[in-house]
């Protein structure tokens, strides 16, 4: 019988007092967002938003609880965009959508900085249990950044500096690796199979569960093959992006023990009902001949597209889908 | 050239060459403007919705004149009243519904609302507005609005199988807008598509939208396309079958980088050039402005060339914005005198291969 696990990527929109108070307090230029070394008025608001973001997660009953990210101004290019080694230039478009972050330039050696592991002993002294991590996959955060230190290795330095941020995380239950690079920017030959590699560095250096979740769509065969070469616990697929081309995939190369299936979209304010997150679980279980250990029911995108009332009703909606009795797809 | 366009030439305009001058839209807004909108959203102050009103009205008009001065030939009152692109026109569109602020980037938010159900046209959206201004103005009011295809794709869609079956719904009730501005006598419209700059793909579905919002609506009424900030080789040649009499370019910004996309020889609409920066906080000297218009030259012909900034100017600090429009103008003035005295070769691609420099 597959365990239903329901959770999200992650990266929660701010509450919308904090929207206001960090705008005051930090500024609206690109000068002004996060450098990883805030002042004790910032910090403090980013406490106070991070223990309303547990409370969110913990009272709709999510399985897992991340420790919603609220403080990653630049999304998945945050851990690089706080770090000594890395300079911010202008504002680039973050994938196809109608949202930008900060150019972070590697320079230097890429240290071992301890900024999202500090974000997650906060977060671990506020949850009983289920602690997720989430991080951006090694390729995205290559491909999100530019670099001018490492040349042809840089993929690789990335992971080993992932790698070194998952080490100093406090016990956790699963680790989330978000890698949309992977759909919207597929690797050419040969960095498939280095893009696959850089996730086992990543994934060694944690004992939780490791979910590598692509997001906007499916990936191309090619890059799944590698990916199903990667040591890690559960491939995520965006059912809600492109549904096909996802079940083509499971079909056709297999999947991982467990999988991590985006059934609720984090870019559309309609809600789904718990029903319809049951169904599209079902919809894929059925088109699948193995039975899956785990299940992960999860948003397809980060939610901070959404204003919060949405996210909110959406990390509802999952959670109330792992409570309900079995549905016929 | 577009027949449209000599409506707009001022009847004492002393040269024979006419290059029109306009802008994009957005102005800045006085700092009392700012004050007496935060003063009204505030429940502890007596500002009332007249007090608003009336607040406005006083904005457009000086903004309005504030562009006379400059001395451009189509002018638009700053879209004082308008808070937000895509907000402005949700609010008025029945269908849309409101949940709250999402992030574009940093602290930096918009209220990017809801398709719940069928659009539809509910009272007209920038009628008023329009009377108000063509009242106060003595040179012809140019109108702005926000294009389907961006109302479509900068707003949740709960209701629509797709975004191109909302975008044309959309552009329906752009069409019933358009109809409306011109029975009170708009002759210039406007539509602003930045959206397409972000998914240059769909643009066939731009050029449809076009179609729908340009229906039944008579030749005199010159519309512009303005699309800002994208790679405009993705939307080139096609947007020479879309059914406008101006397409309106930021190149500006780019040092004219891309200005050969255009230069084929085939560019079938009047090119509305971009020749002042909307993003640098620095005045630009006529010279260099004049520089910027022959750029137009290599695309087009004179007749077929408008003058404006890339953008709109609404970021800029207010004196900053005039200078730049005062500057335009008299750039654009001293370039049409030259043409007039056969002094600027016009290497436009129609005729000939513009000067490689």
């Amino acid at each position: 019988m597959t365990e239903l696990v329901a959770t999200t990527p992650g990266l929660f929109p701010l509450p919308d007092w904090a929207k206001e108070e960090l705008s005051d307090l930090k500024g609206h230029q690109k000068s002004d967002l996060v450098s990883g070394d805030e002042g004790a008025a910032i910090a403090d608001a980013y406490d106070q938003v991070r223990t309303e973001l547990v409370e969110t997660q913990t009272d709709a009953g999510l399985d897992r609880v991340t420790e919603g990210q609220g403080r990653w101004d630049d999304m998945l290019a945050h851990p690089l965009a706080v770090h000594d080694a890395v300079e911010t230039r202008g504002i680039v478009r973050y994938y196809d959508n109608n949202n930008f972050y900060r150019e972070p330039v590697v320079t230097g050696d890429l240290t071992p900085s301890g900024d999202v592991a500090a974000e997650l002993d906060a977060a671990a002294a506020l949850v009983d249990g289920g602690l997720q991590t989430t991080l951006p996959g090694p390729y995205t955060l290559s491909d999100l950044a530019t670099d001018e230190h490492y040349g042809d290795e840089f993929l690789e330095a990335v992971a080993e500096f992932l790698a070194a941020e998952v080490d100093a995380f406090p016990d956790h239950e699963t680790l989330f690796l978000l890698e949309p690079s992977l759909v919207e920017t597929a690797p050419a030959n040969g960095v498939d199979e280095r893009a696959s590699a850089a996730l086992d560095t990543v994934a060694a250096a944690t004992d939780a569960e490791v979910v590598v979740q692509p997001v906007y769509g499916a990936v191309e065969e090619k890059t799944y093959a590698h990916l199903m070469d990667a040591d890690v616990d559960a491939i995520g697929f965006d059912l809600v992006a492109d549904h096909e081309q996802n079940v083509y995939n499971a079909q056709e190369y297999g999947t991982t023990d467990s999988v991590s299936l985006g059934v609720v979209d984090g870019q559309n304010t309609l809600v789904e009902s718990p029903e319809t997150v049951r169904e599209r679980f079902a919809w894929f279980d059925g088109q699948i001949a193995a039975e899956f250990d785990t299940a992960y029911l999860t948003a397809n995108t980060e939610l901070f597209y959404l204003p919060v009332n949405k996210a909110t009703a959406k990390v509802e909606a999952l959670a109330a889908a792992t409570e309900l009795e079995e549905v016929e797809a | 050239m577009t027949e449209n366009r000599e409506q707009f030439r001022p009847a004492d305009h002393p040269t024979d060459h006419f290059l029109l001058t306009t802008v994009v839209g957005s102005y800045p807004k006085p700092k009392w403007l700012n004050r007496a909108e935060d003063i009204h959203a505030d429940e502890e102050y007596d500002f009332t919705d007249e007090h608003l009103h009336e607040a406005h009205d006083d904005a457009a008009r000086v903004i309005t004149n504030e562009h006379e001065r400059a001395g451009l030939d189509a002018v638009v009152d700053g879209e004082m009243r308008r808070n937000e692109m895509v907000e402005f026109f949700a609010h008025r569109i029945d269908g849309y519904e409101f949940n709250g602020p999402v992030k574009v980037w940093g602290h930096n938010y918009f209220d990017k609302p809801s398709v719940v159900d069928e659009v539809a046209y509910d009272e007209p959206w920038l009628v008023d507005e329009f009377e108000f201004t063509t009242g106060v103005a003595d040179r012809p009011v140019k109108v702005p609005i926000t294009g389907p295809y961006t109302l479509a794709n900068w707003s949740f869609n709960e209701a629509y199988e797709d975004e191109e079956a909302l975008a044309y719904d959309l552009a329906d009730l752009v069409n019933e807008e358009v109809e409306k501005l011109v029975e009170a006598g708009a002759r210039y419209i406007q539509i602003d598509e930045p959206a397409l700059a972000t998914t240059p793909d769909d643009h066939a579905i731009v050029g449809e939208c076009l179609e729908h919002i340009v229906d039944g609506i008579d030749d005199d009424v010159r519309i512009g396309l303005h699309v800002c900030y994208g790679d405009y080789s993705r939307v080139y040649p096609e947007i020479n079958e879309f059914p406008i009499d101006e397409f309106d370019v930021e190149l500006c910004n780019g040092d004219y980088e891309q200005i050969e996309v255009f230069a084929d020889g085939e560019f079938e609409p009047d090119l509305a050039l971009g020749v002042v920066d909307a993003h640098t906080a620095e005045v630009e000297p006529v010279e260099e402005i004049k520089e910027n218009i022959k750029r137009g030259f290599e695309v087009v012909p004179p007749e077929k060339l408008t003058v404006s900034p890339d953008c709109g100017l609404k970021l800029l600090p207010r004196e900053i914005a005039y200078g730049k429009m005062e500057n335009m103008v008299k750039a654009t003035r001293e370039i049409e005198a030259e043409l007039d005295a056969g002094e600027i070769e016009i290497g436009y691609a129609g005729t000939a291969a513009p000067a490689d420099d």
